[in-house]
């Protein structure tokens, strides 16, 4: 299968003043289409930053990062927004939904700033919050959902565009335990369905859920692959 | 993206603060209200000024004595003594006028008026039966001063509404009484229509006696204090100026022109300088309501970079599903536009609703122009656009890994 996501020497640096500091030293790596990684390291040792680059948000000081054959690192702040509206689906650790506005118009944001004709959104978003299990609380806004619920409003956003990729930065990092493993089952079916989803987490057992890891320290991968056992989520 | 979309948008995010948006757009409101109103009174007034000097007479030209020059002391316009009755007969009866319809000689003075136990000050005009006629005086009772009073320097007078009001109250009927004009009892025959009273001289605080009374009897004067004439029609004016003017230079023996001893002007003189004045004076309130306009539009600008800080998560999050700059600075934009325009859409109205109530308690003619409508709306929509677009490239450069962490 070809790569869904090439990403070849790439290097991010901060200049904070005098001082330079390396976030990302020189990273290769491919992504093919339907697999679900992990990208997990701790604080600091770079993986924000590969999320940043990965999700379109930033572009790499050097090297190459190929989406779906698109060279994301040559592309201008515009140009960057069309790729993260076609081809990235993002879920945030906050959710970041809109306040006070309905799950329904939460799932419609992305269409907004995409050429999809106004009739087909409103059961376009239907569609996918029944597919996240919010069928009876679209018309909820988000101070009358628990965390796993929002979160979930969050990926029927995520996916509503039919994107090349799902990125998930610390998905369950604001919710109880036991909605996490709801999470973690959506993205075990969404994968099942087809879907490409990237992790990126500091805990190994929600790491777990993902058939491949990658540590990443200090800015380099130190360790690449699916030695473990796929935690099956609940 | 369409622009019902994000004008639907916006005005949602409005609605969810609106006490918020309420205030930002009174200032707004304020600013276009008052410029509405003031601008409409403006041109009230003017109307009214406009109004009130055409009443005063129809092609009018007044002569007044001019000043006197003896030696080196030089008394005001007016304070001459130079103007004599025989001028005026000499006005109607040459063969060098031709012009002139009508010539009515006055002399004015303010004085003491007694009826009973009450008194007023008032203006008291020597005045002839052509007065009512070059003055378009119209009689609501009784009669005008008449031919046969000045010949027979009858004690009757003629009063204005103002001082019937003042004398004897209101909604009496003062015909066959007596008052005292400087202390000489006078009849009273007639009641003059009212000419409203607003303006620089109160066209109903007056009172007409005849004019040989007023010379021989009360203030002893042999000159008058103006002629009035009135011309044969509007075109006529400058004409009839000019051949009263050498008349009179040569019955005052002056030869040169400059040192004429009278001066004439036309009405239309005085109604150009009195627009002029309140023009002045409309531009003048309404370049300091426009301050106001301008002090709304910074509230606004105010408003809107404390709206930007706020959703920073918002830009962020936008700008992360695909939001591009056009887009983010569309909905701020936007947004800072339906604040300005619907605060100038109720200024406007409050605008004409203050100009209505105003003009009416003090009695104005009520105008609005369409101008001041356009002006309305134009005035806000480009303070939405002046003031909301620093905001709206604020939001549109921020960095949407920046807008996204922001606490």
């Amino acid at each position: 299968m070809t790569p869904i996501i090439t990403v070849s020497n790439v290097s991010k640096t901060y200049n904070t003043g005098e001082v330079e500091t390396a976030a990302l030293t020189d990273i290769s790596f491919e992504i093919k289409k339907g697999e679900f990684v992990a990208i997990m390291g701790p604080s600091g040792s770079g993986k924000s930053t590969l999320m940043h680059i990965l999700g379109a948000l930033d572009v790499p000081t050097s090297g190459n990062y190929i989406l779906d054959g698109e060279n994301v690192a040559k592309l201008n702040d515009d140009q960057l927004a069309e790729i993260r509206n076609k081809k990235i689906g993002f879920v945030f650790q906050a959710f970041n939904l809109l306040p006070r506005t309905s799950a329904l118009k939460n799932v419609m944001l992305p269409m907004m700033y995409d050429a999809t004709p106004k009739e087909k959104r409103l059961p376009l978003a239907e569609k996918y919050l029944k597919m996240v299990g919010l069928g009876d609380r679209m018309d909820h806004t988000s101070s009358q959902l628990s965390g796993g619920q929002q979160q979930r409003v969050a990926i029927a956003r995520a996916l509503v565009l039919n994107p090349s990729i799902i990125l998930a930065d610390e998905p369950t990092g604001n919710i109880a335990s036991s909605q996490a493993e709801e999470i973690m089952a959506i993205f075990q079916k969404l994968n099942k369905e087809g879907h490409t989803i990237i992790m990126i987490t500091h805990e190994p057992d929600i790491a777990e859920h993902a058939k491949r890891i990658i540590h990443i320290k200090d800015g380099v991968i130190v360790k690449d692959g699916v030695e473990h056992k796929q935690r099956k989520a609940k | 993206m369409e622009y019902t979309e994000i004008i639907e948008e916006a005005s949602r995010t409005l609605t969810l603060n609106k006490l918020r948006t309420g205030l930002a757009m009174l200032g707004i409101i304020i600013g276009i209200g008052s410029v509405i109103a003031l601008v409409s009174l403006g041109q009230g007034s003017q109307a009214a000024v406009t109004n009130q000097i055409q009443s005063l007479g129809a092609n009018l030209l007044t002569v007044i004595p001019g000043s006197q020059r003896g030696g080196f002391i030089q008394g005001g316009a007016g304070s001459a003594t130079t103007l004599t009755l025989d001028d005026a007969k000499a006005i109607s009866s040459s063969s060098q006028v031709k012009d002139v319809l009508n010539v009515s000689p006055e002399y004015s003075r303010r004085t003491q008026i007694t009826a009973g136990s009450k008194n007023t000050n008032t203006q008291v005009i020597g005045a002839t039966a052509t007065y009512s006629t070059v003055h378009k005086v119209s009689i609501a009772e009784g009669a005008f001063i008449t031919e046969g009073d000045d010949v027979r320097q009858s004690k009757v007078a003629v009063l204005g509404p103002q001082v019937v009001t003042d004398l004897f109250g209101d909604g009496t009927n003062p015909i066959g009484e007596s008052i005292r004009i400087s202390g000489k009892s006078f009849k009273v025959v007639g009641i003059t229509v009212s000419k409203g009273g607003t303006g620089f001289q109160n066209q109903d605080d007056i009172i007409y006696i005849p004019l040989s009374v007023s010379m021989k009897v009360l203030f002893g004067s042999t000159n008058l204090t103006s002629i009035a004439v009135e011309a044969k029609s509007a075109s006529l004016m400058t004409s009839a100026e000019n051949q009263i003017g050498y008349l009179l230079l040569d019955r005052h023996k002056i030869s040169n022109p400059t040192d004429a001893d009278f001066s004439i002007f036309s009405q239309n003189d005085i109604l150009n300088t009195a627009s002029s004045v309140t023009g002045t004076f409309t531009a003048l309130l309404s370049g300091i309501a426009a301050i106001s306009l301008i002090v709304g539009g910074i509230g606004i600008m105010n408003i809107m970079l404390v709206t930007v800080t706020e959703r920073t998560r918002e830009i962020g999050l936008r700008k992360a599903l695909g939001a591009k700059k056009k887009n983010i600075i569309a909905q701020f934009l936007i947004e800072s536009i339906i604040l300005t325009f619907v605060g100038g859409v109720i200024g406007m109205f409050v605008g004409i609703l203050a100009s209505f109530i105003i003009s009416r308690l003090i009695n104005l003619p009520f105008t609005i122009s369409a101008g001041s409508i356009f002006l309305a709306i134009g005035v806000s929509g480009a303070i939405g656009i002046l003031f909301g677009w620093y905001p709206a490239q604020k939001a549109a450069n921020l960095q949407p890994i920046e807008a996204l962490r922001y606490e």
